[in-house]
């Protein structure tokens, strides 16, 4: 996918300037978050099982290449083939090569994170070969002009009811409809044409099992399961670090993801799928394909971000992280929003490439408090901060002026003296009044809000003076 | 007990008051206090900005000025916070600084925390008329569990009505620099935190963070909100408003 992170700055003024857009995100914000909360309640020990959690993803990230090779040897005695693409552009010429290798014209299409990624559906077009987007989100998106998700887990909630219902009048021709049923059933009557003729599904994966070579599917619409069983090749495009060791693992972080995504103790769907259709058996994919997805994440193992590896991709940092909730997702510029996208696009899309996105954030700590396999995102993002510094990366105003003022404030005396005048200078700023309504040195925080006026001294001077009093 | 007074670089420039507000309720309980008159900044800035080599020099010079006292006091959780862990972290490969790190942590609290988990304040010398609603600063809710210390005290001075407001752990948008880096986004958020300070129906906000305080006093004003106070939780309890 294309990166547009570098516009950050101008992404996150027209998220904000954009009214329709402002409206959607306040009926939004707070649904995942009081629906994670009531979820979590019924787990009786959060802390102790996200401390499991985090163990078992540190178990794998810790020997990536030993859980990674145990999964493939189980895969592949199933039946399935697996194959390793370095980045985007393998994954596209991989799975093209197999659409074209079984004659496929049409490929139905569960959702993948790393799809979006590698631009996967881009390449299959040039291809001639026709994706589906069949996640209710992803459709909506697809039909309209492909537009790129802004969130990993629901990728249309910067839309609202009536764009939709715009949307599918437009796209389907069809008398226009203000019911969510109703838009839900047009969408199903589309889609089950598209499911009954495709020749290739593709999914993601959102747990690879290394103890029997399965991929876990984690959906609420059933779409997922249309996708992986009826087409005669199933393909599964997922990360490398995704793999876990056993089942018994998978049920422990099943306790924390639906529930940590969105709210429910379970999702509507939940499949193991292993291997390929036996001879005995009535469904099920002929062909299964795991294309195992590097695309930046082994240069991540081992390094100052190895913890990023255990994401999950539940979405909670972003569903509760106060930028976010007010810019939504696009703003961030690539596949990944919020925290973790914050964290993840400068490491897989280059730190150059998204000079503001580690410094898009409040350090509120709130996005760590709900991760379920706690990942220090605070941590993370001011590491990557330390990163583009020491690199040169950031503007060079900026760089000179932390310098100054560090020296300044390793010499009392003369950060006395500039306090001082600092004190006075905005006093004078302000006049009479208790604020100052333009800050020359700083007009970025006057334009949404006043700059309350100093007292006028420092403390260090008065209290000097109180202390020459009283002696 | 000697208590060694970090009045943070943004009390010191922007408002004097809180820093004496402090003073106050510490020698008030008993405390002999000291403001070492070489302090500058705890070097939280320059290490959330990615300067390493500034942020380590400025924790050096804190750790060399505070670490005679018996114990360190900040009124703030974010600076309270910083001295306390990440000054740990900073050191991992200058094993003589790491100790006098992990021993000044073990000493550093932010002032709330400090009156009542370490000298637990019977009685404050405050009084107030009117209804005050709390503002959890992120870092000191979220990293050294600030929560009832603020409640407890403001629950001891006489006329504090104190009228919980919803959010109110959520964050403000100030964020340090991100205020000024992404000015309008901050904005934003502070108009949130200022719907949520409104709904409560409270006549002030208090917090623990000059840095929220100025954000959320700013938005406020600019929203065209002349009448609610908004006060460090230190001026209210040492009655300094």
């Amino acid at each position: 996918m294309e990166i547009k992170s570098m516009r950050f700055k101008a992404n996150a003024s027209a998220s904000l300037a954009n009214v329709v857009l402002q409206g959607n995100l306040k009926n939004a914000k707070g649904k995942f978050v009081t629906k994670r909360a009531e979820a979590l309640k019924d787990l009786d020990d959060f802390e102790g099982t996200r401390d499991a959690a985090k163990a078992i993803r540190n178990k794998v990230i810790d020997n990536l290449d030993l859980w990674l090779e145990r999964f493939e040897r189980k895969a592949l005695d199933t039946g399935a083939h697996v194959m390793w693409a370095k980045d985007g552009a393998e994954v596209c010429r991989l799975v093209t090569e197999i659409a074209r290798k079984h004659g496929v014209k049409k490929v139905t299409k569960s959702k993948s994170m790393l799809s979006e990624e590698a631009g996967l559906n881009q390449a299959l077009e040039a291809a001639g070969i026709q994706p589906v987007e069949t996640d209710l989100g992803e459709y909506i998106l697809q039909v309209d002009n492909n537009e790129p998700p802004s969130h990993i887990i629901a990728p249309a909630v910067h839309k609202s009811l009536d764009d939709v219902a715009d949307l599918f009048h437009k796209v389907h021709g069809t008398p226009r409809k203000t019911e969510i049923p109703a838009l839900t059933r047009e969408a199903r009557e589309v889609l089950r044409e598209h499911f009954m003729t495709a020749d290739m599904g593709l999914s993601g994966g959102n747990f690879l099992v290394a103890e029997t070579g399965s991929v876990a599917l984690v959906t609420n619409e059933g779409n997922g399961r249309m996708v992986t069983t009826m087409p005669k090749v199933h393909v599964v495009i997922t990360g490398i670090e995704k793999v876990i060791p056993t089942l018994e693992d998978l049920s422990t972080l099943m306790r924390l993801l639906p529930r940590s995504a969105t709210g429910q103790s379970i999702s509507n769907y939940f499949s193991i799928l292993t291997g390929v259709k036996k001879p005995e058996e009535h469904d099920g994919p002929e062909h299964l394909y795991f294309v195992l997805v590097d695309s930046g994440r082994a240069d991540v193992v081992g390094g100052d971000f190895h913890e990023m590896l255990r994401c999950i991709r539940c979405g909670a940092c972003m569903n509760h992280c106060p930028v976010y909730q007010t810019i939504g997702g696009h703003a961030y510029g690539w596949v990944y929003p919020g925290p973790m996208g914050s964290v993840l696009t400068p490491l897989y899309a280059g730190i150059e490439n998204s000079i503001d996105l580690p410094h898009a954030a409040t350090l509120c700590n709130q996005c760590g408090v709900v991760c379920p396999v706690g990942i220090p995102l605070p941590e993370l993002l001011r590491k990557l901060r330390e990163k583009q510094t020491d690199a040169g990366l950031r503007p060079l105003t900026e760089r000179i002026g932390l310098r100054v003022w560090a020296w300044v404030a390793q010499k009392p005396t003369l950060y006395a003296l500039g306090a001082r005048f600092g004190a006075r200078y905005l006093k004078w700023l302000a006049g009479k009044s208790d604020r100052i309504s333009l800050l020359p040195m700083a007009p970025e925080w006057t334009r949404g809000r006043e700059f309350p006026a100093p007292q006028g001294k420092t403390f260090r001077e008065m209290y000097a003076a109180r202390k020459g009093t009283a002696a | 007990m000697r208590v060694g007074l970090f009045v943070t670089c943004l009390v010191d420039l922007m408002r004097p008051s809180i820093g004496f507000a402090a003073l106050k309720l510490l020698e008030n309980a008993g405390c002999e206090v000291v403001v070492p008159d070489t302090q500058t900044c705890c070097g939280q800035p320059a290490w959330n900005s990615g300067d390493k080599p500034g942020a380590e020099a400025l924790a050096k010079k804190t750790i060399a000025e505070f670490e005679g006292f018996d114990y360190v006091v900040v009124p703030s959780g974010s600076c309270g916070d910083h001295i306390r862990t990440e000054y740990l972290g900073m050191f991992a490969s200058e094993p003589e600084w790491r100790d006098r790190a992990t021993a000044m942590a073990a000493r550093t609290y932010e002032l709330t925390d400090f009156l009542v988990s370490v000298l637990k304040v019977e009685a404050v010398p405050g009084t107030y008329k009117g209804s005050v609603t709390y503002h959890d600063s992120c870092t000191g809710l979220r990293s050294l569990g600030i929560k009832a210390q603020p409640r407890a005290l403001l629950a001891k001075v006489e006329g504090v009505e104190l009228k919980e407001m919803n959010g109110c752990e959520e964050c403000c948008g100030f964020g340090g620099t991100f205020s000024v880096k992404f000015g309008d986004v901050s904005a934003a958020i502070a108009e949130r935190k200022c719907d949520f300070i409104h709904s409560s129906g409270a006549r002030a906000v208090a917090g623990g963070d000059l840095g929220c305080l100025l954000n959320i006093e700013g938005k406020l004003r600019r929203m065209g909100d002349e009448t609610t106070r908004v006060l460090h939780v230190a001026e209210i309890l040492a009655g300094e408003v």
